[in-house]
């Protein structure tokens, strides 16, 4: 365990609280952030077919080119680690969707000016699920997807 | 053990049926009792493996299941093959030491005639003896060694790292071991351990950045062949057990960091690269056809005695995937022959401790002396005497969960009890006592409390329907290792080949259907969940047992099954 790396992240947690009251100059692309429209259609969906349409990612196409890391079966639900990334060239989004989820579009994340399309985030899964990574590049959408295990636990071994 | 002439007769008839030769002497004292361990030295790097010896230090009967059923592509392949099925299949002739030592057939007359198996007195003789012909042997342990007994329990698993350490364990790696806490196992790791038994494990991270918590993967050398043993710890352990023990630590399989450790360790001269298991045999399987590199997984969790290697073919050769059993009753023996930089030949043999074939080795036997002492009052308590053979072990309730449950249901006038299904958890034959050493081999846990819940039998049936799942979903990635959740009280049909939600129909309780908006009280004990305060299971249970003095298991509760013609996991006997 790399004890002097969380030493001095909790420090520099300090450090950054402080510098949270400088202001938000910090950060030039607050200006890019408020100009992104909250798409509530999308996020609001309640079907998987109403998220992919109403967030611009329906019809897509398999591919193995997007390489998405999950565990098998959750150790908790509520924070189930995700990571993915596409080596598709030209990929500008990609959006998290959970099926069986109450709300299927978790989130949809853009890649401005070739930024590496890598995503790493923590998701809530109301119960066992596909987890769908999709991307869009070149005006076409893209999906792996794996399934995830949502369990009470207890009674192994 | 003393035994009146009804418990005479019922064994001279259970040994008539399964077919012993009451009259030939040698069928009795074992067959070959001098040569049995007889085992020739064979190429240039052997391993020794134990594993999920579950904290028995002292010889035991052990039953192995007669009820181990596979599905999917693990239907009728080991380790799901039981009885005459696997004898059949490992070619093991019927009625030998060998059969009873893995199989259930004729269990009771089979354990009369070739005694008790297993101890680290009797273990301890056995790896010097192996050890003679094979010096630079490694002995590595699969885990499940600091938790199954009332010794390990009251020790905190010291009991089980002095002996571990006496035994010449060399690497180790774990799961229950983790249910003292992160606190005491990094304890144990870093003071006891330290310079004896390395401790390994590439799938535990922590939860914040992923930093490994302990080392993925030794190299030590054997007959100037350098050799990679690489830890694999429990996958499921913060959901099979509580989370709160390990708050910090994430587990999983994690095959493309197992393949990158591979690589490593290959690049770093590796000649012979094996993975120390606990993920249970079917992730096993399926891990070795999905990684390369691997020239064996040593695998234990899932307790299955196999006589024999499954060879798994994968994109970059062959991996030998073994099981080696439970309750120190096996010493799996792997000797390879390594020529030019690579694994060319391997003889492997999965040795049964029989207790009566190996002398107790004098220090091991002072160490085991000198531990118990303390608690030998305790231990020994005479409960109540048995009428019965009492076993945990198969997919469905065993005769001493039943006792479990029984005890349970009287003494929080619950109407349905679920005991949890361990794997652990030793046997006893009709006419023993049933003592608290006993009593605490089923339930020495760090979370026995014992619970008493109001539920709906909607919840009822999802829970049933949540454990099934861990035991019987088609992919072995999303399986636990445990068996089915025991239950009191309710009747149930289950189809292990459909899937979660639809394994599980006819709930009944008392004749009638469970209703699912109806609300039942549920007892229980071993709670994942932190701040029960509920009485411990050993003392519901031991209460139970000094009060009905004499235990007869006049039903045993179990479900009806569905879709299992053909399936070779399932016997009679």
């Amino acid at each position: 365990m790399n004890l002097p790396r969380r030493n001095f992240l909790q420090r520099a947690t300090l450090f950054t609280a402080a510098a949270a009251a400088f202001g938000s100059g910090l950060l030039k692309s607050a200006g890019a952030w408020a100009a992104a429209t909250w798409n509530v259609q999308a996020f609001t969906a309640k079907t998987a077919s109403d998220a992919y349409s109403r967030s611009g990612y329906a019809n897509a196409v398999n591919s193995s080119d997007i390489v998405l890391k999950l565990p098998e079966i959750a150790e908790d639900g509520s924070v189930v680690p995700v990571q993915a990334s596409s080596n598709i060239p030209g990929t500008t989004s990609m959006a998290i969707f959970v099926p069986d989820n109450p709300n299927p579009l978790i989130a949809d994340f853009t890649f401005l000016n070739g930024a590496e399309p890598f995503i790493a985030t923590r998701i809530k899964m109301a119960k066992t699920s596909s987890v769908q990574i999709m991307a869009k590049a070149d005006g076409k959408v893209y999906m792996t997807s794996k399934s995830i295990k949502v369990t009470a636990g207890g009674c192994g071994g | 053990m003393s035994m009146n002439r009804r418990e005479f007769m019922q064994l001279l008839a259970a040994a008539a049926a399964a077919g012993l030769a009451l009259d030939n002497r040698q069928a009795l004292a074992g067959e070959h009792s001098d040569t049995f361990y007889d085992l020739p030295a064979f190429g240039n790097v052997s391993l020794l493996h134990i594993t999920d010896c579950h904290a028995q230090l002292l010889p035991v009967y052990f039953r192995e299941p007669n009820i181990n059923i596979g599905i999917g592509d693990n239907r009728n392949q080991p380790p799901h093959l039981v009885g005459e099925y696997l004898l059949k299949h490992f070619g093991i002739p019927a009625h030998s030491r060998d059969a009873y030592a893995f199989t259930s057939l004729g269990f009771t007359a089979a354990a009369h005639a070739y005694g008790k198996v297993g101890g680290f007195a009797h273990l301890a003789t056995l790896i010097r003896r192996i050890r003679a012909s094979r010096p630079e042997a490694l002995l590595l342990d699969g885990g499940d060694t600091w938790q199954g007994s009332g010794t390990s329990l009251w020790t905190h698993g010291q009991d089980m790292v002095d002996a571990a350490k006496l035994l010449g364990v060399d690497i180790m790696t774990g799961h229950w071991e983790f249910t003292y806490g992160a606190d005491r196992v990094m304890q144990l790791v870093n003071n006891d351990l330290k310079g004896h038994i390395d401790f390994v494990a590439q799938n535990i991270h922590t939860k914040d950045f992923g930093d490994p918590v302990f080392q993925p993967y030794v190299m030590r050398t054997i007959n100037s062949v350098p050799v990679a043993i690489i830890g694999q710890a429990f996958p499921y352990t913060p959901i099979a057990n509580p989370r709160y023990m390990i708050p910090d630590w994430s587990f999983g399989i994690h095959e493309d960091n197992l393949q990158s450790v591979i690589n490593e360790a290959r690049g770093k001269g590796a000649q012979v690269v094996v993975l120390l298991s606990h993920n249970g045999m079917d992730v096993d399987l399926k891990l070795a056809s999905r990684v390369t590199g691997l020239d064996a997984i040593l695998g234990g969790h899932t307790h299955d005695g196999v006589p024999s290697p499954t060879l798994v073919r994968n994109s970059g050769g062959t991996t030998l995937v073994t099981n080696a059993g439970s309750n120190s009753k096996f010493l799996g023996v792997l000797d390879f022959d390594v020529r030019h930089g690579k694994v060319t030949d391997f003889r492997y043999k999965l040795l049964p401790i029989f207790a009566n074939l190996l002398p107790a080795d004098a220090d091991m036997a002072a160490l085991i002396t000198r531990m118990r002492a303390p608690y030998e009052a305790r231990l020994g308590e005479k409960l109540a005497v048995t009428e019965d053979l009492l076993y945990r072990r198969g997919n469905f309730n065993g005769t001493f969960d039943q006792l479990i449950l029984d005890a349970l249901m009287a003494d929080k006038d619950a109407e349905i009890a679920f005991s949890p299904g361990f794997r652990w958890g030793t046997s006893l034959l009709p006419g023993e006592a049933v003592t608290m050493e006993h009593l605490m081999d089923q339930t020495a846990i760090t979370y026995p409390q014992t619970t008493l819940n109001n539920m709906t039998g909607a919840t009822i049936k999802s829970i049933m329907e949540d454990v099934c799942d861990n035991l019987f979903n088609a992919d072995p990635y999303k399986q636990q290792g445990g068996d089915m959740v025991r239950v009191g009280g309710l009747q149930y049909t289950c189809d292990p080949n459909q899937t979660v939600g639809k394994r599980i129909s006819n709930l009944t309780l008392r004749g009638k259907p469970l209703d699912p908006a109806k609300t039942y009280k549920v007892a229980g004990w071993a709670p994942v969940n932190e701040g029960a305060t509920g009485e411990a299971v050993w003392d519901v249970v031991g209460r139970y047992l000094r009060d009905k003095k004499v235990i007869r298991i006049d039903r045993l509760n179990q479900p009806t099954l569905l879709g299992m013609a053909g399936n070779e996991g399932i016997t009679g006997a």
